[in-house]
């Protein structure tokens, strides 16, 4: 199938919004996480404004897809989505991370519009996701789970878990991904603690399994299509990503994985950004 | 070290991170003794175990966002004849992995050190997933299990040291913020005795952690309105120091616990423990409510929850009509 050149430049154009988002918000903050934020931009854009089927003027609407964020500390990645569909104002960003604000450090479904499960604690986010694919089975509601998970997230045991029941349970109505940036918070995954591979290990769990560019919207979008036709298992995507993409001196640079932009770095990531036409 | 002094008070006048003064006191003792390893859950550079890692790559253990693995490896090591120290926040650590601390460590009594950073809400900006409330409780009820919360730089050194001393199971908590230095540099720490930091006969305030500088600014504010109140730092949560604390419900009558900690299950619940059983005595738990906090800066959180010196001097107050009823 082929995407449509103007679909994708205008889901280019949301992603550099957003990461202008991002960066301001965190900024303001003074303190985040950047790094993982950015890595996972292209894959919350393909699913908020292309694939998932949601209304933010109705959060509740039945047929609803539904998003779990895993990796909770990307929170200003889906925020930013979250205010440009609609689901908050795009100026309460700048109250990410304050003292009485709805955006709290990492997601709060108690607080957040549009946010359904909290996260924060690595690894849990896989096995609520099937829990929501079991009520959705049992109630036959057609809406789709999609989760994200990051790379060194699969470090925990509960994801394996999960992974197994959701291949037991055939929950095809899920659709996992990896934002498989290489970094974690110490270092390179693979020298932390190896995760690969992550292909192979995720088939012998009884899943179907995509690699695709994870910053590329036709790859993005066209396994994310694929995943909706797969019958009796739940899919994958390993989205290959950059940690920081988008600003070209916080890129593969682990030490912006838990570090807001100072005002000098907001200014020069913006004057990137910005001039991209 | 400058200090300001009214009698006997002496308010601390500058601050110290305890997690740096324990990743140094551990590179230092880690050359004295070549049993200590020490495992890490890919925070390393926030509980700074990075500075043993780099002294001492072939002891130090990564094991990744692995909380539970992480705490497993530890008792192994241990039963090897390793003194292992395991690393991360202290929710993850304590929250997480707590089955495995039950039955891998209390249970059969390894020598596993569980250092735990960015306990309380102190932890700040990362909402209440990271903060951590509820260590002291868990902790408490295991079994077998030391539980230390240093109020110092000096005494987290102080603390590890008697650690590696002590075989047996320690769960030592430390924060993200930098605390008010109270202890001389070379403070010999002593497991399961509390010190009493300031006399006086009026009330108590039994405090541990961040809570025991505050504890002294209100003892200073009231001293100066002619309230003579005692201060104490209670750092072994457990062996409490059940002697002292019966000591001074009978020398002051009145008690006000405080602790960075849910006023369920922690320090004020062990203090009431004791008082109800050995010499009831007015007692008023100053803690975190029973309801998780958010995300704010760490000076907005304790005040918005009342940590603070003012609220102890309240509570004291408080605490000191009770006992004329
Ligand atoms: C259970 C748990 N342990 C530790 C942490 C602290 N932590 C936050 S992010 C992170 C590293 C995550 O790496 P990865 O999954 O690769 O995320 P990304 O690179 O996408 O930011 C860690 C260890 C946590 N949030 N939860
Ligand atoms: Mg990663």
């Amino acid at each position: 199938m082929i995407i449509a050149p103007d679909l994708i430049s205008k889901l280019d154009k949301t992603a550099r919004q957003l990461r202008i988002d991002v960066l301001k918000a965190l900024a303001n903050a003074g303190s985040g996480h950047t790094g993982g934020s950015l890595s996972a931009i292209e894959i919350i854009t393909a699913l908020y404004f292309n694939k998932m089927r949601h209304n933010p003027q109705n959060p509740q609407w039945e047929e609803r897809d539904m998003f779990v964020l895993s990796k909770g500390h990307g929170a200003p990645a889906w925020y930013a989505a979250l205010a440009r569909c609609g689901y908050f104002p795009v100026e309460e960003l700048q109250n990410l991370r304050k003292i009485d604000s709805r955006l709290q450090g990492h997601p709060y479904s108690r607080t957040t519009p549009g946010v359904e499960v909290s996260s924060g604690s690595l690894g849990q986010g896989l096995s609520i996701a099937n829990g929501l694919a079991l009520s959705h089975r049992l109630d036959g509601k057609t809406g789709k789970i999609y989760v994200l998970m990051g790379d060194g997230e699969m470090q925990e045991g509960q994801i394996w878990e999960a992974a197994m029941s959701a291949g037991h349970y055939k929950l095809d109505n899920i659709c996992a991904i990896i934002d498989n940036n290489g970094l974690q918070i110490d270092g390179a995954v693979c020298n932390i603690m190896n995760v690969e591979p992550l292909d192979e290990k995720w088939r012998a769990f009884g899943w179907q399994v995509f690699k695709v560019n994870g910053h590329n919207f036709a790859e993005l979008i066209q396994a994310l299509n694929a995943a909706s036709s797969v019958k009796g298992k739940p899919s994958l995507i390993i989205a290959q990503t950059v940690k920081g993409k988008g600003v070209s001196f916080m890129e593969n640079k682990v030490q912006y994985h838990g570090m807001a932009p100072t005002s000098q770095e907001l200014e020069r990531a913006l004057a990137e950004l910005e001039g991209i036409n | 070290m400058s200090t300001e002094t009214i009698k006997e008070i002496v308010l601390p006048t500058r601050q110290e991170s305890l997690r740096e003064a324990y990743g140094e006191i551990l590179a230092e003792i880690g050359q004295e003794d070549s049993r200590i390893v020490v495992l890490d859950a890919d925070l390393s550079c926030s509980t700074k175990t990075a500075t043993f890692a780099k002294k001492f790559p072939q002891r130090f253990f990564n094991m990744g966002v692995a909380e539970q693995d992480m705490v497993g490896t530890a008792a192994g090591l241990a039963i090897g004849g390793k003194i292992p120290f395991a690393s991360t926040f202290a929710i993850f650590q304590t929250g997480r992995a707590w089955e495995q601390i039950r039955q891998a460590i209390c249970y059969p009594k390894t020598n596993v050190k569980l250092v735990a950073s960015h306990a309380g809400i102190t932890v700040g900006e990362d909402g209440a997933s990271h903060h951590c409330i509820e260590d002291l409780a868990l902790m408490r009820v295991l079994p077998g299990m030391t539980v230390i919360v240093p109020a110092d730089a000096n005494e987290t050194r102080g603390a590890i040291k008697a650690a590696v001393k002590y075989k047996g199971p320690v769960y030592i908590r430390l924060a993200r913020d930098k605390f008010p230095v109270i202890y001389e540099k070379n403070h010999l720490f002593t497991i399961g005795k509390g010190d009493r930091l300031v006399e006086g006969g009026d009330a108590a305030i039994i405090a541990t952690g961040l809570m025991v500088s505050a504890a002294l600014e209100a003892a200073y504010a009231l001293l100066k309105q002619g309230i003579e109140i005692s201060v104490v730092n209670i750092s072994t949560i457990k062996p409490l120091d059940k002697e002292l604390i019966i000591s001074l419900a009978a020398e002051c009558g009145a008690i006000v616990s405080a602790e960075e900690h849910s006023y369920i299950g922690g320090l004020g619940s062990a203090v009431a423990e004791v008082l109800s059983e050995e010499r009831p005595t007015p007692l008023i738990r100053i803690g975190m409510p029973d309801r998780y906090a958010f995300s704010g800066k760490p000076q907005q959180l304790l005040e918005y929850f009342g940590l603070t010196a003012a609220n102890l001097e309240k509570a004291v107050k408080q605490v000191i009509k009770k006992k004329k009823l």
